[in-house]
């Protein structure tokens, strides 16, 4: 006898599973659950834009309310992957508009995004609420005005990161009168100002606005009224506080600050005054989240600041703050989780602050509960490696970047590799590592070994050896994106390695000793990767086979060969000819 | 958008080539750049670094490295833009019938500025000892300070000197005499 389950009932149950990793299980169960699963599968995250193609997501998903897609590689950041490489969001943006008219958020990090795809989104989506363009570039202010102008029931506007052509502050001005669904608005990455009236307006008549980010070009003496109508905010970021420091400007701010009981996170303080700090004093107590990574500060005034935030659970500062700062830092806040320190003069050959490893050693000493950290300094040891790993086997990112490449351990002159060896070996929760300094093929065989929940992992100008790849690609169990630049690894690794490369999002290597001949053989024998050489120099098949590509990319990919390329990138196609764009 | 990370102030064609490998493989490329050590005055508390006009000894610049964000790099960089504007500080002179402006950048040490005070009021100023300060001279150069205090020209170190200065006042050697001995 066979009776099925209600298709309702699963339905209603498969609502509750939220993530990704539950739903694809539940889609395997069998046909049924299949079909029932992506008829009610409301969120898609894509990792990487051309492993699937929006013609694939929406045959599968036809109901979907929210969407997340990355596109470019990581290195993207640091201007190594060329101009034109690609991640165009508007084929996924057209192809929605024809299928998702109940599309609500879309997301997207890295990604090429245009004023006509922006003005496509604000005409197709009637009920759209939230547009997140975190590191994107492509478009103007122009494209904002589309949006502020049609998307009535927008809740969230995020441009983190982007870079926007800036042809006026005047798209602010777009939001209707009547538009007042606003929850979140950041606009820190733009340079114009907006009409100031036109912002406090929309801001008056946002009454659940949560999230505020200004821009640069907001003066200090202009956020307290900002401020005053809107109590009510979480996350605050200034402007500029650089405006010369004036009682009644400071006691406006003071008094300001102290009506906001809610405020939890701050940021922005382009070229602050440190005289402007102590206006903030009165919210400290609750701040859970800092970014001062803008705020050129010496240590003493960030240490008055800092010393307040007893609840602190990230900070992001620069290097200003010093050892000194960090074991104030350390003392102050006990709840502390994630620590970014950045360089403020990375490209001078002095060390221009008193920042070195000690820093790290007290903070990994002095808070518990520290599992993510991004470290710039100018000099480390083996030793005070081993100190933070043993201090700290509950850290679940680790990042460090030391500034000259190939820095060996300046008490000993030994390589690294025993202090990132004691990082793995004791951290064993790590999901993200960033190696650097110099390090040997010794350092894979520990990362090797040891990091089985490693997930991402960035290499430059590491290693001896093919060797050196291969203990990685061999061991790491869960390694899901791994980039290098500069490090001798060739073609032996990468081919022996090739079916690990499957199990990947994606791989990049740049300026290592991979030859266009093997690129080609690991495109032959796998045919679900896209393995993509990008050479400015030309087309490889100008070269000799043997000589090394400039920069290769490797991604899996149910989506075939890309049909957007730039002419400098190629894909190596299955039966060997080369195909271009 | 020029996206190449390009920090070189001087025309050295080679080190401002981008490469792909590590910086200083190409030992032509590296300048001494601490051999220009002026011959330093009593008074002169300068340190080497700013008496060097250019930035520091220019490295080939790796494309990518450190890995800092673009928009990380432009903040500091507008930031030391601003320190390459000039500190422009009013002197004034007593009689003088109008002020002047000056460039503290402009110079190098005290000694430097003292001169060319001296030239520009057609003043005698002399020479500053811990002591007595311009005991003796005709002028005694004083400056106010970020709290409002009027101070002695050369009592602390140049660096500090130029950040604090607001603004300049050549005193009547007879007015100065207080300021002197302390």
């Amino acid at each position: 006898m066979v009776y099925s389950f209600p298709e309702e009932v699963l339905e209603y149950v498969f609502a509750f599973l939220s993530s990704d990793k539950d739903r694809n299980a539940v889609s395997l169960v069998c046909k049924s659950w299949y079909e029932i699963e992506r008829w009610c599968r409301r969120r898609v995250f894509i990792g990487n834009c051309y492993a699937v193609s929006p013609q694939i997501m929406i045959r599968r998903f036809p109901e979907v309310r929210a969407v997340k897609i990355k596109g470019k590689p990581h290195f993207a950041d640091f201007n190594l992957v060329p101009e034109r490489w690609g991640a165009y969001v508007y084929p996924w943006i057209s192809a929605m508009a024809r299928s998702y008219p109940w599309l609500e958020e879309i997301k997207l990090k890295r990604m090429v995004v245009t004023d006509e795809s922006l003005e496509l989104i604000s005409k197709s989506f009637k009920n759209f609420k939230v547009l997140s363009l975190s590191s994107c570039e492509g478009f103007t202010t122009d494209g904002l005005s589309s949006i502020a102008a049609n998307c009535r029931n927008l809740r969230e506007l995020d441009l983190r990161e982007s870079e926007v052509e800036d042809l006026s502050g005047h798209w602010l001005s777009h939001f209707p009168d009547n538009f007042t669904s606003l929850v979140s608005l950041n606009m820190s990455c733009l340079g114009s100002e907006v009409s100031f009236s036109a912002l406090e307006r929309l801001i008056s008549r946002c009454p659940n606005l949560k999230t505020l980010w200004l821009n640069r070009a907001v003066p200090v003496e202009k956020l307290a009224s900002l401020l005053r109508r809107a109590p009510q905010l979480v996350e605050f970021g200034t402007g500029a506080c650089s405006t010369e420091i004036r009682t009644d400007i400071f006691s406006n701010l003071v008094e300001a600050f102290s009506g906001c009981k809610h405020l939890k996170s701050l940021s922005g303080f382009w070229d602050v005054v440190p005289a402007y700090l102590p206006a903030m004093y009165s919210v400290c107590s609750r701040i859970t989240k800092l970014n001062l990574s803008y705020a050129t500060v010496q240590s003493p005034d960030l240490v008055e600041l800092i010393s307040q935030c007893s609840n602190l659970k990230c900070l992001w500062v620069l290097d200003y703050i010093e050892d000194a700062g960090l074991k104030a830092l350390s003392s102050y806040c006990k709840d502390l989780q994630e620590l970014r320190v950045f360089p403020s003069d990375p490209y001078s050959a002095e060390p221009n602050v008193s920042l070195t490893e000690q820093g790290l050693v007290t903070v990994s000493a002095g808070c518990p509960k520290l599992q993510s950290v991004l470290y710039f300094c100018r000099q480390m040891s083996n030793a005070a490696l081993i100190a933070i790993a043993r201090n700290r086997p509950n850290l679940i990112r680790f990042r460090l970047c030391i500034i000259e490449p190939q820095a060996p351990d300046y008490l000993t002159l030994e390589p690294l590799d025993t202090g990132f060896g004691a990082i793995v070996e004791h951290c064993k929760e790590l999901r993200r590592l960033s190696l650097s300094g110099l390090l040997t093929d010794r350092v894979f065989e520990y990362i090797g070994t040891h990091a089985k929940k490693l997930e991402m992992l960035s290499l430059a100008f590491a290693g001896d050896s093919d060797l050196g790849l291969h203990h990685v690609l061999s061991g790491c169990e869960s390694l899901r994106k791994l980039e290098i630049r500069d490090c001798p690894f060739g073609d032996r690794a990468l081919l022996a390695n090739a079916a690990k490369l499957e199990t990947m999002r994606s791989l990049w290597m740049s300026s290592c000793s991979v030859s266009y001949g093997a690129c080609k053989l690991l495109g032959q024998k796998m045919p679900n990767l896209n393995v993509e050489v990008i050479d400015e120099r030309g087309p490889p098949d100008s070269r000799p086979e043997s000589i090394s590509v400039e920069k290769l990319y490797v991604y899996r990919t149910v989506a075939g060969p890309r049909a957007d390329k730039p002419d400098f990138v190629w894909t190596m196609d299955e039966d060997g000819a080369l195909r271009f764009s | 958008m020029e996206r190449a990370a390009v920090y070189d102030n001087e025309l050295n064609l080679k080190a401002t080539e981008l490469r792909l490998g590590l910086p200083g493989a190409d030992e032509s490329e590296k300048q001494s750049s601490r051999n220009n050590k002026r011959s330093s005055a009593e008074m002169d508390d300068s340190r080497d670094k700013d008496e060097q006009e250019s930035a520091p000894a220019p490295k080939a610049q790796v494309v990518g490295w450190p890995p800092v964000r673009s928009y990380r790099k432009n903040i500091l960089h507008q930031k030391n833009e601003s320190d390459l504007s000039g500190i422009f500080v009013k002197v004034s002179m007593d009689g003088a019938p109008y002020l002047r402006k000056i460039d503290l950048k402009v110079y190098i040490n005290y000694q430097d500025l003292l001169k060319a005070l001296e030239n520009m009021f057609k003043c005698s100023i002399g020479v500053y000892s811990e002591r007595e300060g311009y005991d003796g001279s005709e002028f005694a150069p004083t400056y106010e300070d970020k709290d409002g205090d009027w101070m002695l020209v050369g009592d602390v170190p140049w660096d500090m000197f130029i950040t604090s200065c607001k603004r300049l006042r050549i005193m009547k050697g007879s007015e100065a005499k207080g300021l002197g001995c302390l």
